[in-house]
């Protein structure tokens, strides 16, 4: 197996090394539910965080887990206008970068920032906490590691509800799916969709009904609600909610054993009804848990000793 | 006198194609055909391609305003080490150019450098805002010889009709920024797979098509020369083909990018290959093509337009758009000839006398008593382009490490070597 150097994104990444941080992660659920919640195995690793966008969940998972290995973690919430006016984004990547970190984990706007730093920064392994609406790699772990424990996700057909133009997420399952083989359905209005989306060998459906049936996975994308008056994506949050809104009764026609996700924060009320999103279908809670655990385990291929060979 | 000897000489203006001498005096061209007689200077062209000067109809200078980027005299080295000795300046300076005053610094600037002819194109409107038209008049007698908002579009309808109405009172075109800001606003890169794949804004061929469908109905209700700048998608070529067999007087120039590279350059987000309007799908790519051979497209022009690294590396949604392109435009549309697009008199045609005519410029040619403005250069020439070595004081090109084939030996401006073998001489 590669020894990974960076997480830039699912791109570029072997089915091989996916599995093997998805089982590094599962070995690390137990570490959380110890009483103390604390391994050795960063001890004198540093690790920034520099979210450029905002995030609760996200920048805390990262947090959580390289203090849970005994890393030693700072987080910095730089506004993106800062890039634009004042430091540039090269400048503070460049500054933190000679502080020498082991790990940089990048949130931002821009799609590409993270392989666009890497290209100065020598020395720093970068992981992409999600950069625009290109790639969210420790998302799509901390999905498959939800579903392996669930039962797993060879053959499983994930329906993707929502706003796949501008999520992140979207493109890395779907480029997952194809390396990991499993499904994904997207269904959303044409306005929510990008250009030649089918090309990624992926099922398109305008119609949420129809596409319910067959699905093993129901995963809701969270809606912008600033989407709709910017550029007319859709018409009212009340319309929006009728067609592409998982309520009881869609989730009643997906049948026993289907399950809900959602990579949070959820919108409830649009993209998903409170008692669907408090069921006991619902993953999402789950998927939180996980999302520790496989950062945990990106932070140790990226610099701990293990990892497989270089 | 100096002579130019055993060149092939190709004028598309005076039909000549043929292995000639051309010889010079007093900074004008005193004759072409079989020299005999002794010259002061000479320069042995055997092997080598001798035409007027390029001139390229569409470049952005940055001064005044953003003089680190470009300046007059960066921007006139570039042109003559590319084979350029006569080019038009798009208006989008800070201030614009919009006031006679700001013309006639340029002009002025322009002919203390004295490497190369530089008319500046006028604004359309006031501060390119799209809303009150520029004094087109007082323009032109400063020196203005067309009309365009380039780097934005005319977007108002109203305007645009206006626009066309006013400047062909007068006899100017107007050059159209072709972009529906409503259909592209916040892309990057061309709308499709590639910006699919990116999670970046793309910008549709249809907002370029739609633009220029508009503009042409409104051509033909101003009765007015609309000229089309940097066409790059199969739409708008087959526009611009429909109008022009309707007989209307619509025009056409193609950047070397538009036809020599597709959005493939963008999928490792290089900034260096992004530029409005964006690297098209190949489909796009060949339709140019097409257009170039079937005479749709009459010019070649860069679209130079140079950035400072730090407007480049900030990451592909918020660089800059544009590329450098006047060292290159040479070899890059040579493979127009080598893949049997078109003649090289063709070639030399838009690049030369095709532009010259649309704007009413007295370049383009080698007629006998004409300014000897010449281009030297070796058509099989092989290198590899160093962005270091670019005389442009910006490094933004997709091309940099690749190969290209062709090569400006020598440039003359007015009968004096301004550029030779790698060195201009100011």
């Amino acid at each position: 197996m590669k020894k990974l150097k960076h997480l830039f994104g699912i791109k570029g990444l072997e089915k091989e090394q996916l599995e093997y941080l998805l089982n590094l992660g599962e070995s690390f659920i137990d570490v959380s539910r110890r009483p103390i919640r604390k391994a050795p195995t960063l001890r004198g690793k540093t690790i920034i965080n520099l979210f450029f966008e905002n995030s609760t969940r996200t920048r805390t998972s990262f947090e959580i887990a390289g203090k849970r290995l005994s890393a030693d973690v700072i987080n910095i919430s730089a506004s993106t206008s800062a890039t634009k006016k004042g430091e540039s984004l090269l400048d503070t990547g460049q500054t933190l970068a000679a502080m020498q970190p082991h790990v940089l984990v990048i949130r931002h706007s821009v799609s590409g920032t993270c392989e666009f730093l890497a290209d100065f920064l020598t020395n720093t392994a970068i992981v992409n906490a999600g950069d625009g609406a290109h790639e969210h790699p420790t998302q799509i772990l901390t999905d498959l590691l939800t579903l392996k424990r669930a039962g797993g996700y060879d053959n499983k057909v994930i329906t993707m509800v929502g706003d796949v133009a501008h999520s992140r997420v979207a493109r890395s399952h779907l480029l997952a799916a194809k390396l990991m083989g499993y499904k994904v359905r997207l269904v959303a209005p044409k306005t929510l969709l990008p250009s030649q989306v089918e090309r990624y060998g992926c099922e398109v459906s305008y119609d949420f009904d129809a596409a319910i049936p067959g699905s093993d996975v129901i995963y809701m994308l969270r809606v912008q609600t600033e989407r709709l008056t910017d550029n007319c994506s859709f018409p009212s949050i009340r319309e929006y909610h009728e067609a592409y809104g998982l309520n009881r009764k869609r989730l009643a026609a997906a049948g026993e054993g289907c399950l809900v996700m959602h990579p949070g924060p959820m919108n409830r009320g649009v993209e998903i009804a409170t008692d669907v999103a408090d069921s006991a279908s619902a993953r999402i809670l789950d998927q939180v848990e996980c999302g520790v655990a496989v950062r945990m385990a990106v932070l140790t291929a990226l610099c701990g000793d293990a990892g497989g060979e270089s | 006198m100096m002579l130019i000897k055993n060149g092939h000489v190709i004028d598309p203006a005076n039909g000549i194609d043929q292995v000639s001498d051309i010889w010079i005096e007093n900074g004008n061209i005193t004759g072409v055909g079989k020299f005999s007689g002794k010259a002061e200077q000479t320069i042995d062209a055997k092997g080598q391609i001798v035409c007027p000067g390029l001139v390229d109809m569409h470049v952005h200078l940055r001064e005044p305003g953003q003089e680190w980027k470009e300046d007059i005299e960066s921007g006139s080295k570039a042109a003559v080490a590319g084979g350029v000795t006569t080019f038009c300046c798009m208006p989008n300076t800070q201030p614009r150019l919009d006031h006679a005053g700001v013309l006639l610094q340029v002009i002025q600037r322009a002919e203390q450098v004295g490497l190369c002819n530089i008319h500046p194109i006028g604004a359309v409107s006031k501060n390119l805002e799209g809303k009150e038209l520029t004094e087109m008049r007082e323009l032109v007698r400063a020196g203005a010889v067309a009309f365009s908002d380039d780097g934005m579009p005319i977007w108002h309808a109203g305007v645009m009709r206006k626009a066309l109405e006013y400047a062909s009172s007068f006899g100017f075109m107007v050059i159209q920024h072709a972009e529906e800001l409503e259909l592209t606003s916040g892309g990057c890169i061309n709308e499709g797979w590639i910006s699919t794949q990116l999670g970046v804004e793309g910008m549709p061929a249809e907002g370029e098509d739609s633009m220029i469908a508009r503009d042409i109905m409104l051509a033909r209700l101003a009765d007015a020369h609309y000229h089309v700048a940097h066409i790059s998608t199969a739409g708008a070529v087959q526009l611009v083909r429909q109008a022009r067999t309707e007989g209307l007087k619509v025009t056409a120039e193609a950047a070397p990018h538009h036809f020599n590279l597709t959005e493939e350059e963008v999928m490792n987000f290089n900034a260096d290959a992004k530029m409005s309007p964006p690297l098209r799908t190949e489909a796009n790519r060949q339709a140019v093509i097409e257009g170039l051979r079937d005479g749709t497209i009459e010019v070649i022009a860069t679209d130079h337009a140079p950035h400072h690294e730090d407007d480049k590396r900030c990451g592909l949604s918020c660089a800059a758009f544009g590329i450098v392109g006047l060292e290159t435009m040479l070899p890059v549309s040579l493979e127009l000839v080598a893949d049997k697009v078109i003649t090289m008199s063709d070639l030399v045609a838009k690049m030369t006398s095709n532009p010259a005519k649309l704007l009413n410029l007295k370049s383009g040619t080698l007629s006998v008593g004409a300014e000897a403005d010449i281009c030297i250069f070796d058509a099989d020439k092989k290198w590899t382009l160093d962005r270091s070595k670019l005389f442009s004081k910006s490094r933004n090109t997709p091309w940099h490490g690749k190969k290209m084939t062709g090569q400006v030996t020598h440039t003359l401006k007015g009968g004096r070597v301004v550029f030779s073998d790698g060195v201009v001489y100011d």
